[in-house]
């Protein structure tokens, strides 16, 4: 038997009476880590002065360069997600989880000696490319692990799981900020040691969660599940290959749903800070807007929970109509509150659009699966997170775009969010029609003679 | 089938999880105060 073996997935299985609340920490531990990602923020600027110390001198990175480094870590997230899903259904958790743990771990280590080298590409191989494979590969695992343990609420155990990947920017930005605090001096920011440090800390925590994960036995049933199969036309208790899958319409109009309601979101969180000290000049200063950056995170991450276990409820489909119909009220909204200078109502605004935006993260896994069965939704889901990469190039972009060109053509900064607020209702009325149009899959698509699920 | 409870070992890997998400809401709580000050 090789040193490696209990990597396995015949390894990870759990035995008679394992309680399976012990599953949630394990995927918690993951995605704690790899939600460090939504806070790389705040190594924008300590990156844009690495020679000048107090300031950007000659030679040093311009932030146009440093803040690519965020979307290509997003991109190769996408990209390892969609590549690896299926490899990670056959490799079971455990595996992945190491496998993740290192490439986060190593990506880290890898940037903090472009750091030190101040060499850019180095940064982006390590950092973008190995720490963003991490992110992708770590992201599906514990989801579809979390799904197999909770047939009866997958709504709820995707939640939980994805909730940490909220969760994890907030631990990130603090523990960032604090580790290059501590390593600065004269002569240093700090942000190497820090980057470094961060590596090691994520690679343990996440080997953790490997470490303790299991799989429940294939024909394992929580007591009492009655497969919900029976109770809904767009739930199957049947499997769809995720080949087969992605020549569906219902992929495609879940794709969609996911690039809108993430667009929507992500490119008002790009700009949140700027944004709410230009709609309310003179009343909001950049310390308050980093606390409403930092409110807008706590609505992100338990809406990730409170949303997807609300779908377990009320289904799938209408919890996506709730997230595009108030989505785009609150959106349409939002400009004459501005206007009224409602700093109350207009924090509520953003804090339940941002609720919903986290809350279409959490609830796809399980549409996936009510749609698709359980035996490829990791693989299938993995594909599915294209969208997310998309996403996240087009939303801070469109966002800034629109604004700019407002200002050019003489609008005033706090009027100028108006158009793109208008713009993304738009978006999330075109998803509302996606979610309407989705239907249950037809039964030439479902895999013959398989199990009906694991 | 019986489930084992297994509560010490519940709280163990609960709290793993837990405490560092705790510190990171508690910070960014702190931090959001300031937006209404």
């Amino acid at each position: 038997m090789s040193a490696l073996s209990f990597l396995d997935r015949e390894h990870s299985v759990a035995g008679l009476g394992f309680n399976r609340w012990l599953v949630p920490p394990a995927a918690l531990c993951i995605h704690l880590c790899i939600g460090e990602v939504y806070a790389f923020s705040v190594f924008n600027l300590p990156l844009t002065k690495l020679i000048g110390i107090t300031k950007a001198a000659q030679g040093d990175w311009s932030l146009a360069d440093v803040g690519w480094i965020f979307s290509v870590a997003i991109l190769f997230l996408g990209l390892a997600s969609a590549f690896t899903g299926a490899w990670l259904d056959r490799a079971g958790p455990r595996k992945a989880m190491t496998v993740s743990a290192f490439c986060v771990g190593g990506g880290f280590l890898v940037g903090a000696l472009g750091i030190q080298l101040h060499s850019l590409p180095l940064l982006f191989l390590g950092y973008g490319v190995l720490g963003g494979c991490g992110l992708g590969i770590g992201y599906i695992s514990p989801v579809r692990t979390l799904m197999t343990w909770f047939p009866d609420r997958p709504g709820m155990a995707t939640g939980l799981a994805i909730m940490g990947f909220g969760g994890g920017a907030m631990i990130a930005s603090q523990l960032s900020v604090l580790l290059m605090h501590h390593f600065a001096s004269a002569t240093s920011l700090g942000v190497a040691p820090a980057f470094a440090t961060l590596g090691i800390i994520y690679a343990v925590f996440m080997l953790v969660g490997a470490a303790i994960v299991r799989l429940p036995e294939a024909q394992w049933r929580p007591a009492g599940y009655v497969p919900a199969a029976a109770t809904s036309r767009l739930i199957t208790d049947q499997n769809v290959d995720v080949r087969t899958a992605v020549r569906t319409p219902q992929f495609y109009l879940l794709w969609a749903m996911l690039f809108l309601n993430v667009t929507a979101g992500i490119g008002v969180l790009s700009q949140a800070s700027p944004m709410i000290q230009e709609m309310f000049k003179g009343s909001v200063t950049p310390l308050a807007a980093a606390g409403f950056v930092g409110l807008l995170s706590l609505f992100n991450m338990g809406g990730r929970c409170v949303w997807a276990s609300t779908s377990d409820l009320i289904g799938r489909k209408a919890t996506y109509f709730i997230f595009f119909l108030l989505g785009l009220l609150l959106y349409a909204a939002v400009p004459s509150i501005a206007r009224e200078q409602k700093i109350t109502a207009f924090v509520l605004c953003y804090g339940i659009i941002l609720s919903m935006y986290g809350g279409g993260f959490a609830t796809i896994p399980a549409y996936l699966k009510d749609l698709f069965g359980t035996r490829y939704v990791g693989a299938i889901h993995g594909r599915l997170l294209t969208a997310w990469s998309a996403a996240g190039v087009l939303g801070p972009v469109l966002v800034d775009y629109i604004r700019q060109y407002r200002i050019h053509e003489g609008v005033a900064k706090a009027d100028a969010y108006s158009a793109t607020m208008y713009l993304m209702a738009g978006l999330l009325f075109i998803g509302a029609l996606c979610n309407l149009a989705v239907g249950p899959v037809s039964r030439h698509f479902h895999q013959p003679n398989a199990p009906a699920a694991e | 089938m019986q489930t084992e409870t297994q509560p010490a070992k519940l709280a163990l890997y609960w709290a793993i999880a837990l405490v560092p998400l705790a510190w990171g809401v508690y910070r960014t709580v702190l931090n959001a105060m300031k937006l209404f000050s």
